[in-house]
C-alpha cells in the first residue's frame, strides 16, 4: 500500500492538490454561490486585521478596491476559480467585501441595455 | 453608526451591468481565436472537484482516479462603458467537461456557436445544449482556409436549425468578423425578447 506521501505527491496529484492548500483543503465556499461575473468590491475603511487572513486574501482586497468580477480576480491572481471563490467567501463572511450578484440577463434582459451593448460592440 | 458612509463608499451609485456571452463549438473550431480577435484573452482555470457533479457523469475515461480535474477556459472582457461590461467565455471543448457548461451558461445572454464545415458534427452538442435550454444562440461558420465553402442555407439544413436561428459566415481571426458575430448574437437576443409575449407590459417605461 502506498504511503500517504506517495499518494498525494504523484504527478497527477501535485498541481491538483496544491491550489486547495491555500484554502486549508476546503473545496467549496461558504454561503451563496458566486457567479463568474458577480462583482466583488472591497468595503472601504474596513480594517482587515491579519488574523486568519492569508497573503492571497490581502491581495484580493487590493484587487477589488474597484468592482471586479470573480473571473477577473481569478485571472489576476492566477489561481483556480474554485480557490478564489473560497477566498472571496472568506472575505464576505468577515464583511470585508460586498458582492453584487448579476441580474440574470437570460431571464429578462432590458432591451435598452442590449441596444447599448450592440452599439458598443459595433464601435470596437 | 457609519451606515450611510459605508454605503457611499461602496462604489459607483449605479451598479455596473455585466453581460455574459459564451463562445462554443467543437474542439479546434476557433473559439480561442475568436475571443482573441475581439479582446485580450486572459487565462482562467478551475480545479473542479469531481465529487457531486462529476459523479453523475458517465464518461470519466482517464480521469476516474483523480479527485479533481483542471479545466482551462478562455476569458475576455470588453468594456462598453464604465458601467457596462461584456464578458466572453470560451466553453471547454472536451465533452468530459460538460459539467462546466451549466456554470458558464447560468445567466448568460447567449452563445456564438462556431462551426467548422470540415467537422460540422462537432458543433452538434453545443447546438443541442443551447436549444434545450432555450438560450439565444447564433451559428458562426468559421471559414477556414482550404475548407470548402458552404452556403449558410446548407449549414442550417445540416444542423437542422430552427428558422429563426441566424447563421453567419465568419473568419474568427479577423477582428471585424469576430465583432460582427457578437453583434449578431446581441441583436438576435433583442429580437427574441421583443417577440416575447408579455414583455412590453413588464418592461419599465422608457
Amino acid at each position: 500500500m502506498p504511503s500517504p506521501q506517495d499518494r498525494w505527491l504523484d504527478a497527477d496529484a501535485g498541481p491538483v492538490v496544491r491550489p486547495y492548500a491555500l484554502t486549508g483543503g476546503r473545496t467549496r465556499p461558504t454561503g451563496a454561490s458566486l457567479d463568474l461575473i458577480a462583482l466583488v468590491t472591497a468595503v472601504r475603511g474596513a480594517a482587515p486585521g491579519s488574523a486568519g487572513l492569508d497573503p492571497e486574501h490581502l491581495e484580493l482586497l487590493r484587487l477589488c478596491r474597484l468592482p471586479a468580477s470573480v473571473a477577473d480576480l481569478a485571472a489576476d491572481l492566477d489561481l483556480p476559480l474554485g480557490v478564489v471563490r473560497i477566498l472571496i467567501a472568506d472575505l464576505r463572511d468577515r464583511s470585508l467585501v460586498r458582492i453584487h450578484h448579476p441580474v440574470s440577463p437570460a431571464r429578462r434582459p432590458d432591451p435598452r441595455i442590449l441596444r447599448e451593448v450592440a452599439d458598443g460592440l459595433r464601435r470596437l | 453608526m457609519a451606515y450611510a458612509d459605508s454605503d457611499a463608499a461602496a462604489g459607483p451609485a449605479i451598479a455596473p451591468v455585466a453581460i455574459k456571452i459564451l463562445i462554443a463549438g467543437g474542439f479546434g473550431a476557433g473559439k480561442t481565436t475568436l475571443v482573441g480577435s475581439v479582446t485580450e484573452i486572459r487565462p482562467l482555470r478551475t480545479e473542479e472537484p469531481l465529487s457531486e457533479p462529476g459523479a453523475r457523469l458517465d464518461r470519466l475515461d482517464g480521469v476516474e482516479r483523480k479527485a479533481t480535474t483542471t479545466v482551462a477556459l478562455d476569458f475576455g472582457r470588453i468594456t462598453i462603458t464604465d458601467n457596462l461590461v461584456v464578458y466572453l467565455f470560451g466553453t471547454p471543448g472536451q465533452e468530459r467537461f460538460w459539467f462546466m457548461w451549466d456554470e458558464l451558461a447560468r445567466g448568460a445572454l447567449g452563445a456564438v456557436v462556431l462551426a467548422d464545415t470540415r467537422r460540422l458534427a462537432d458543433c452538434f452538442p453545443s447546438v443541442d445544449y443551447f436549444e434545450q435550454r432555450g438560450m439565444p444562440f447564433i451559428v458562426a461558420v468559421n471559414c477556414f482556409d482550404g475548407a470548402r465553402r458552404y452556403r449558410g442555407q446548407d449549414v442550417r439544413r445540416a444542423l437542422d436549425l430552427n428558422p429563426e436561428v441566424p447563421v453567419i459566415m465568419c473568419d474568427a481571426r479577423r477582428h471585424a468578423s469576430g465583432r460582427d458575430a457578437l453583434v449578431a448574437l446581441v441583436e438576435h437576443a433583442l429580437e427574441l425578447i421583443s417577440g416575447q409575449p408579455g414583455y412590453a407590459a413588464a418592461a419599465p417605461a422608457p
